[in-house]
């Protein structure tokens, strides 16, 4: 599945909102749906805030299934992340007068099983995110 | 977004997924409203909150900071499970605090501040 988009507010619930019907063939619980829609947000508000700030752009969600794993990667053109490990810290956020909290890298960590970060100053940045769905249920 | 004002308490019913697209206009009204009613104490009731990701964390800790300059605190209600397992990630819990009802959360907010004059 490929989705582009325009990097504006209000297509923040339309992307989550794809991925999400995108894995329900895999028969999530509500918990993972959320998880997964959480993750999707974060990434995308990212795109749109940071990568772009708040100009027009690009955003690509490109997301596969393979057996009982979700791959989702968000992409963007934007001005990429100087400093990843940084980025990555818990409440470390460029935005505190946007009220940005620090937290969406720490809570896509903490929804998905994998987190991959590629940026390059300038060009733009990859995030890309792997859940296996139906764990819960199985252990 | 409907509001209640009670007795210098905000109570902001969000009804709507919280991202960071809704709450670019909460933040601009309840801001509004905190400084035009003399607020004390501000409650975020849940009820109609299915999702919720970090900009909704960012929405209630610029608000708390608000309200504790002048003296108040704040709390949330009707959380439901999805964005309860977000607020406990991220710690709000320390700073905010929790109640299942807001007649609960007037009690409690009220009550504590009459415990802090005497």
């Amino acid at each position: 599945m490929k989705l582009i988009m325009e990097s504006i507010s209000e297509n923040e619930s339309f992307a989550r909102t794809v991925v999400a019907a995108y894995i329900t063939r895999l028969d999530p619980t509500l918990e993972e749906l959320a998880d997964v829609k959480t993750a999707v947000s974060e990434a995308v508000t990212n795109s749109i805030i940071h990568g772009y700030c708040g100009k027009n752009g690009e955003i690509e969600i490109i997301c596969g299934i393979e057996g009982k794993e979700v791959t989702i990667q968000v992409s963007d053109k934007g001005v990429g992340i100087p400093d990843i490990e940084k980025a990555m810290e818990p409440l470390y956020t460029t935005k505190p007068e946007w009220e940005r909290s620090g937290m969406g890298f720490a809570f896509m960590e903490a929804f998905m099983d994998v987190l991959e970060v590629i940026s390059e100053v300038g060009k733009g940045t990859t995030v890309l995110m792997r859940k296996e769905i139906g764990k819960e249920q199985a252990e | 977004m409907q509001y209640e004002v009670q007795n210098h308490c905000l109570i902001f019913y969000i009804s709507d997924d919280l991202d960071h697209y809704a709450v670019t206009g909460i933040r601009e009204q309840s801001d509004k409203l905190i400084e035009r009613e003399h607020i004390r104490h501000i409650i975020f009731d849940f009820s109609g909150v299915g999702f919720m990701d970090s900009s909704g964390i960012g929405l209630i800790m610029g608000r708390y900071k608000k309200v504790m300059f002048l003296g108040g605190k704040a709390a949330v209600t009707n959380v439901g499970k999805t964005v309860d397992r977000i607020f406990q990630l991220s710690g709000l819990y320390k700073i905010i605090e929790k109640y299942p009802t807001i007649p609960e959360a007037i009690e409690g907010l009220q009550g504590k501040e009459k415990e802090g004059e005497v």
